[in-house]
């Protein structure tokens, strides 16, 4: 079995698994929905009050949130197992991973296909639309297809997040929290153009986790308007590529983990 | 109430004290997702209010305070059923809870003061110490939790916060309660959260909502939960207004209590225990 079909297995399996609490599902999927929505609520009060923020509309807020709810809420989909990595390692489960004629990595995205943020999803999707019709794009294949590249080079990049906090469960597994403020607190950041931001805070997004990259500066050239940082339109365009870049370093540090992990023994 | 019926109250406070009280590490990791969470608050703000030429209602000033506040006092405003109790009800534990010879409001009440408490005294007192000393000495003075304007405004913050636990410890109790209805119950939980979550100024402070929500937000019991207190620190509201907040609050406490009792009377006379 190739590991494309051993995932569709895995994947399958899992989401047959919550589909049998249907009611639970929709509940949850209900209530994400609503705490998501009254986030967006409060940025549309604010855009009320203010009129625009640094020039930008509501429609043009709307277009960066709901982009990032989408890439976000598909990452963390697909990056279950990579989020309870703390508790595989501390139970000791990670060995038997390892004896497996499998890659570790295929084995974790295999953990669950969870579908915990499906009212994340349709809430990001609601606001897209509203950001697609209201704000004023011209439309173009080449612009189509960069919104997906940029889904797909954000998903890159969260995953690439999550890999290196499961890789530093091999050193500690408290506090991972920290790494919260990267994923969370980023996408909580790219709901708004990175513009709006301080000079050195903007560096740190786009050079050293280019969250800017998979969001911003595609967005900019989606919404066809002169980037207020400058940056040339090309660079605008091959941003997304960014997100599998930064992937690949975060698989390399996942190997020097899994090289130098040692079992808790339990 | 005798005697033996506080001490137990009181060992139920200090058992999940104690339990909190274990998770440090978790708590400093906490602490600086939050610290992340309020400098991206502040400059979104700051960008409104540099690209704004009207006069905001709340000074630029107040509203960091407000943030850094909020950030601080994470663990308490949180009004979500306690995990452990729907737990109880899915497995059917819960059946030992009513076995208990002691009130069981007040026994989910308690508990419900200690696990807001003890996570937020260990973590607001850090954040303080980021937001009011730290900051100014890296330069950045403007994004600082200033101080209450006056004494009377601090002892005013101070009892008004008090109020908006016991009010906000209502609404937990009253979240568990409807628990006990379960698969309904869980859809009046997440109304009830989002509404505390969105009206209580959580999301973004009241006085920038639009001006013709303010009637609605006034009519509602969430206000006296974050953004009654906060103002009266920042110094948005004069600390004279204490009295008023503070009459609000513990109406609407009784209120919740009351209806809380009555739904929990009505809760015991149907229960079924799920599970074997």
């Amino acid at each position: 079995m190739n590991a494309i079909r051993l995932y569709g297995r895995y994947a399958s399996i899992s989401l047959r698994g919550q589909m049998a609490y249907r009611a639970s599902f929709l509940m949850q999927t209900i209530g994400q929905f609503l705490l998501t929505g009254i986030e967006f609520l409060g940025i549309w009060a604010l855009l009320n009050r203010f009129g625009q923020i640094k020039g930008w509309t509501l429609p043009e807020v709307a277009f960066f949130y709901g982009l990032i709810s989408i890439t976000w809420s598909l990452a963390d989909a697909v990056t279950r197992g990579f989020d309870v990595f703390a508790g595989t390692v501390k139970s000791g489960e990670f060995d038997r991973l390892l004896l497996r004629p499998r890659s570790t990595i295929l084995q974790l995205f295999g953990h669950e296909l969870t579908l915990r943020r499906m009212g994340r999803l349709i809430q990001g999707l609601f606001v897209f639309g509203f950001a697609v019709a209201a704000a004023d794009i011209e439309w173009s294949v080449p612009r189509v297809s960069l919104v997906v590249l940029a889904v797909a080079g954000g998903v890159c990049l969260f995953v690439g997040l999550l890999i290196l906090e499961a890789t530093s469960a091999f050193w500690t597994t408290e506090g991972l929290e920290v790494w919260n403020a990267f994923t969370y607190g980023g996408v909580t950041m790219s709901q708004y153009p990175l513009d709006i931001y301080r000079p050195w805070f903007r560096r740190f997004f786009l050079v050293v986790v280019p969250l800017g990259c998979i969001s911003y500066l595609p967005g900019v050239a989606v919404l066809g308007r002169p980037d207020p940082l400058g940056t040339p339109v090309p660079l605008q365009w091959a941003a997304p590529l960014a997100g599998p870049i930064f992937l690949l370093a975060c698989l390399q540090v996942w190997r020097f983990g899994v090289r130098r992990y040692q079992s808790t023994g339990s | 109430m005798t005697r033996l019926h506080l001490g137990a109250y009181r060992a139920v406070l200090s058992a999940r004290f104690r339990m909190l009280l274990q998770y440090r590490a978790a708590a400093l990791a906490g602490l600086w997702t939050q610290i992340f969470f309020g400098l991206v608050l502040i400059m979104i703000y700051e960008a409104f209010y540099r690209s704004t030429t009207a006069r905001p209602p709340m000074a630029f000033r107040e509203l960091v305070s407000y943030v850094w506040l909020g950030q601080a006092l994470l663990a308490m405003l949180s009004w979500n059923a306690d995990a452990e109790i729907r737990a109880m009800v899915r497995s059917g534990a819960v059946a030992y809870e009513l076995c208990r010879p002691i009130d069981l409001y007040a026994l989910w009440y308690v508990r419900a003061i200690a696990s807001r408490t003890a996570p937020t005294i260990l973590r607001a007192l850090p954040m303080c110490v980021f937001a009011a000393v730290i900051l100014p000495l890296v330069g950045l003075g403007e994004w600082r939790l200033a101080a209450p304007p006056t004494a009377a405004a601090a002892v005013a913050f101070g009892a008004t916060i008090v109020c908006a636990l016991l009010l906000g410890c209502a609404l937990t109790t009253l979240s568990n309660i409807t628990l006990l209805w379960t698969i309904s119950g869980e859809g009046a939980v997440i109304l009830l959260t989002t509404c505390a979550t969105f009206f209580s100024g959580l999301i973004i402070p009241l006085p920038l909502f639009p001006d013709w929500v303010q009637p609605i937000l006034r009519a509602l019991p969430f206000a006296g939960l974050v953004d009654l207190p906060f103002r009266v620190f920042t110094g948005h509201l004069p600390a004279a207004a204490a009295a008023s907040i503070l009459s609000r609050q513990i109406f609407w406490t009784i209120v919740l209590v009351l209806f809380g009792r009555w739904l929990l009377s009505r809760g015991m006379r149907r229960i079924v225990v799920q599970g074997g």
